[in-house]
């Protein structure tokens, strides 16, 4: 077997806590599916039969009783780990390292993306990377998000990304927060590798393809928690550290029991395989070199290497935070061909809908209304003369007459009273917006509590 | 046109006449075949003057088992399909025969074979008569007359130069469909005199439509591959090396299927893997043979053996392989290099591109305190002097470094070309990188020795004259460069009468190349198929 999929859903989304108070975050919906549904859909597309779902037992009730998840055909493998959030993806990666038996790709589940995998695949087979990962060109958010004042720019810290001139070997990572007198660069580097591009303005698609080696990594060094945060820097780190060089790898492969016993005391990674002197050979007789102009052989000699792809076209997302989240409503749909009304939503003839809106399974959509760029959720109900626009509806919500609903998002099971106008508002699950007197309208509340409180 | 026939042959006839006065003899077996294509034209006036009788028989009598029956010999093809409708299908087809125009009723497929030749033969004649050539030519032409009564043995052509034959392309197609390997789909314009090879794109990589977990494909194989088709591991001795080595990992994860048997089972698994290989890039002839031998030696393992005792045996026939064909091979050919003084102090050795047997021999010479200097050449788009460079720049000998187009400046001051070879055909003529050849005949018009340097594995019984018939087409796109931020051919798609053309190999005729030196011993080009006939006797 070549990879094993692990997908890690058990994120609490801590930067969207006025969606996912109620709903986790691996269910929400996005353009009628629930967000795990997407790299699912990924992976199955692309030909794993069999998937690790790591998470928390709220969410696996919930994916037992969710249609679309059991639409998926592979075999999800679901591991349930405590909900108190102190697990990180690197501490859950060490939970089931008894189930892992082979190289690992491991997705987080709000990652919506139409990569070809092949390419980042690819990279970590051919080049006998130890890890290789997907990043993506960021595009600005466009759409007006509730609860935020104007265009405020989100504190978000960028991260910088040193890659070598094919644009495909990772040198250098790290994020500004960590970077507190300036950027600064081994020398070992740039002796090796004297062209770096330095990005800042890549998102990071959390989709890593990491060798077994990395994971037994894990269970000895018990002290990395996070992939993003502490593995993958310590892993580009490493690339160029000195102890890591085909020297050491010689007297390794001459002492194998002496290794044995240094295991535990010696928490370097040991990348090496059977028949190491064969490949050796075989890439002393290829005429091939990474690199020109000095005087080492192919990849300085480096057994650890890490490779990222960078897509600069298509569509890579991760919905972590409000605006992402109504950013991916917009453009998930666009990824499939699915027609935009589902079959079973009664939708009367005088409802003017717009080509871009989506309405889900069951709805019952009255006459006069006029739903534009929006998407309507499973079981909702919308009444006579009720206008929405660029809003998202989760499931089982009740829209009363008159109502007018722009750039919105309104949570399932909430209500909606009569003549209700919400321009820009968030709606909590299971709120109930009281019908008023018309003339007062609503404006840019993220505060749940702000919103009972006008009416 | 019989009657035509019949005139030319005494013409023919007196043709020869002309030749034996002319003083050239022709051979016993050149008579005998004259004498049989004359009963043959005979033959075919007879059976012409048969079948027009029978036509008329036909026409008077529509459904006869007399036809049929008349006809046995010369429907074989027919006999042999319906052989469960014997009587009524023989009757149809020569109804449907009667159907096709009526100038050419009721003539079988090999009876139009036949009065084709006839046809070929009497043109042939008639054009030698007009050109007036000499008898030699008359006597050499008679034998390409293809005697009709003779089964033509025809060879068959591998697929991978037929790629202009659609058919032979559906076959394919076909056959990769059943191993459940996806086909690689040619890319840009083909140059016309290389229209019949495959030309891919790297940026298409098979695995585009493979399923990422591949299970169709040990994971082993489809990282060769890829390392192919990405140029990582590139030639003959690292691609054998790492197949070899890829192997050994299949044979490891290998496990019997019920009722099925090792030797049997185990190379049925092999074709896909070695389909999906050629499809990333062209098999080598060293990589051919590796293949064989493992082949062979999966066959000859014995049912009674166990599956792990044979595993093991694998294996470790694997290694001795290595170690002695490529390892042991190339300290060989190092050492009688060396000793026979065919490197000596003061020489000027110029190299081409880079071959893993010559560095290894140029550092050995280093090693034993030879004092030489090199002089490497290169060539674009693959520019593999540069590490052919670095290497021996490493080791400390002192080089040059020149493009092909300074060969003829450079070459009065070289004493010796060292060249590699990708594969020795079995008529002598080496076949290795393209620009081989031109540094082969430019060295030979000053008079400076040549020496190829091969191990016997990669001889193999192909037979080439020209860098036309078989190839390999290289991905088109890498002869595009970006100079001074300008990339001149960067829409060369859209210009319809450009093509680009980027060929990996060329063939060295045999009289350019002085020496070649093989773990045996240093042989003449001539005579690798004399090595070859031993291999094939010890085996």
């Amino acid at each position: 077997m070549e990879l094993q999929a692990v997908l890690m859903a058990a994120g609490g989304g801590s930067r969207m806590t006025d969606l996912t108070y109620n709903t986790p975050k691996a269910m929400l919906p996005v353009g009628n599916k629930p967000l795990m549904w997407y790299p699912l859909n990924l992976l199955e597309k692309v030909g794993f039969e069999e998937v690790i779902v790591i998470t928390t037992k709220e969410v696996q009730k919930a994916m037992s009783t969710d249609l679309k998840i059991k639409d998926v055909k592979m075999k999800l493998d679901v591991v349930s780990i405590q909900e108190d959030g102190d697990m990180g993806t690197a501490d859950a990666l060490r939970h089931i390292q008894p189930k892992i038996k082979t190289d690992i790709l491991v997705l987080s589940c709000d990652l919506i993306t139409d990569v070809a995998l092949h390419e980042v695949v690819d990279l970590f087979r051919a080049h006998n990377a130890t890890m290789a990962m997907l990043m993506s060109k960021a595009h600005e958010f466009t759409e007006t998000v509730p609860g935020q004042k104007g265009k405020k720019k989100t504190a978000e810290q960028r991260d910088f990304v040193g890659v070598d001139k094919s644009g495909k070997r990772l040198l250098f990572m790290a994020n500004e927060a960590d970077l507190e007198d300036g950027l600064s660069i081994r020398k070992s580097i740039m002796r090796k590798h004297p062209r770096m591009l330095i990005k800042t303005g890549l998102v990071d698609a959390h989709l890593y393809c990491l060798k077994k080696a990395v994971v037994d990594f894990l269970t000895e060094n018990k002290s990395i928690s996070s992939i993003r945060g502490e593995l993958v820097p310590y892993l580009v780190r490493k690339q160029f550290s000195k102890t890591v060089n085909s020297q050491k790898l010689k007297d390794d492969t001459d002492d194998q029991t002496q290794e044995k016993n240094d295991g535990p005391a010696n928490h370097e990674l040991l990348i090496s395989s059977r028949d190491e002197p064969l490949l050796q050979l075989a890439q002393e007789r290829s005429c091939w070199n990474d690199h020109r102009g000095d005087m080492s052989e192919a990849y300085h000699g480096g057994k650890l290497r890490c490779y990222v792809h960078i897509m600069d076209q298509g569509l890579c997302c991760r919905v972590n935070t409000l605006a992402a989240y109504i950013e991916v409503n917009r453009l998930a749909p666009k990824l499939f061909e699915e027609p935009s009304v589902h079959p079973s939503a009664d939708i009367s003839e005088r409802c003017q809908m717009g080509s871009d809106s989506i309405i889900g399974a069951v709805c019952h959509i009255a006459d006069k209304t006029s739903i534009k760029r929006s998407t309507i959720g499973n079981f909702t109900t919308v009444k006579e003369k009720v206008k929405v626009t660029n809003s998202i509806i989760m499931h089982g919500v009740t829209i009363e007459e008159g109502c007018n609903i722009q750039g919105s998002v309104i949570c399932s099971n909430a209500v909606i009273g009569r003549g209700a106008d919400l321009k820009y508002c968030l709606v909590g699950n299971g709120q109930h917006i009281e019908p008023e007197v018309p003339g007062i309208i609503i404006l840019n509340t993220g505060n749940l509590d702000l919103c009972l409180h006008v009416l | 046109m019989a009657d035509s026939g019949v005139i030319d042959g005494p013409g023919r006839k007196d043709e020869i006449e002309r030749a034996k006065s002319e003083g050239k003899d022709l051979t016993k077996e050149e008579k005998q075949r004259l004498r049989k294509e004359k009963k043959q034209q005979k033959k075919i006036k007879e059976k012409k003057d048969d079948k027009a009788s029978q036509e008329n028989e036909k026409e008077k009598k529509p459904v006869t088992s007399a036809a049929p029956a008349s006809q046995p010999p010369t429907q074989p093809t027919v006999q042999k399909a319906p052989s469960a409708v014997p009587a009524t299908a023989p009757v149809s087809v020569p109804a449907s025969e009667a159907s096709v125009p009526a100038d050419k009723p009721t003539k079988t497929k090999a009876e139009l074979k036949a009065e084709r030749r006839a046809r070929q033969e009497a043109e042939r004649a008639s054009k030698q008569t007009k050109k007036g050539e000499t008898g030699q030519q008359a006597a050499t032409s008679k034998p390409k007359a293809p005697p009709s009564d003779l089964q033509p043995v025809v060879k068959r052509l591998p697929e991978h130069i037929q790629v202009d034959n659609p058919d032979v392309l559906k076959k394919l197609a076909k056959k990769l469909e059943r191993q459940q390997i996806p086909l690689r789909s040619d890319y840009g314009y083909k140059v016309s005199l290389f229209s019949h090879l495959h030309q891919y794109s790297r940026k298409a990589p098979l695995t585009q439509q493979l399923s990422i977990p591949s299970t169709v494909i040990h994971p082993a194989i489809v990282r060769l591959g890829l390392q192919y088709s990405h140029g990582i591991v590139a030639g003959s001795n690292a691609r054998s090396v790492a197949l070899l080595h890829a192997f050994k990992q299949v044979i490891r994860d290998y496990t019997t299927p019920q009722n099925e048997e090792l030797s049997r089972d185990l190379v049925n698994k092999l074709k896909p893997y070695i389909s999906f290989l050629n499809q990333c890039r062209p098999l080598s002839a060293s990589m051919g043979n590796a293949i064989k031998y493992i082949k062979k030696e999966i066959s000859n393992i014995p049912s009674n053996c166990k599956e792990d005792e044979a595993k093991n045996k694998l294996l470790n026939c694997i290694e001795s392989y290595i170690n002695e064909k490529i390892i042991l091979a190339g300290v060989a050919i190092a050492k009688c290099a060396i000793e026979k003084q065919k490197i000596s102090d003061g020489d000027v050795i110029l190299v081409y591109g880079c071959s893993s047997l010559v560095n290894h021999i140029l550092c050995k010479a280093f090693e034993k305190n030879r004092k030489f200097r090199v002089i490497v050449v290169d060539s674009r788009p693959r520019l593999e002097g540069k590490e052919a460079l670095r290497r021996l720049v490493q080791k400390g000998i002192s080089c040059t470094y020149v493009l092909i187009s300074a060969v003829s400046y450079i070459l009065p001051e070289v004493s010796k070309v060292f060249l590699g070879a990708h594969a020795l055909l079995a008529n002598g003529y080496v076949m290795s990188r393209v620009g081989t050849s031109q540094i082969a005949l430019v060295a030979k018009a000053f008079n400076v020795p040549v020496l190829v340097c091969c191990e016997t594995y990669k001889f193999c019984d192909r037979v080439q004259t020209d860098s036309f018939v078989s190839n390999e087409l290289d991905d088109p796109d890498d002869l595009i460069v970006t100079r001074k931020g300008t990339t001149p051919l960067e829409g060369w798609e859209n210009e319809s009468s450009l093509g680009l053309l980027n060929l990996v190999y060329d063939v060295t005729p045999p009289d350019f190349v002085d020496l070649v030196i093989t773990e045996l011993g240093m042989i003449p080009c001539t005579s690798v198929p004399v090595v070859l006939r031993v291999k094939n006797v010890d085996q």
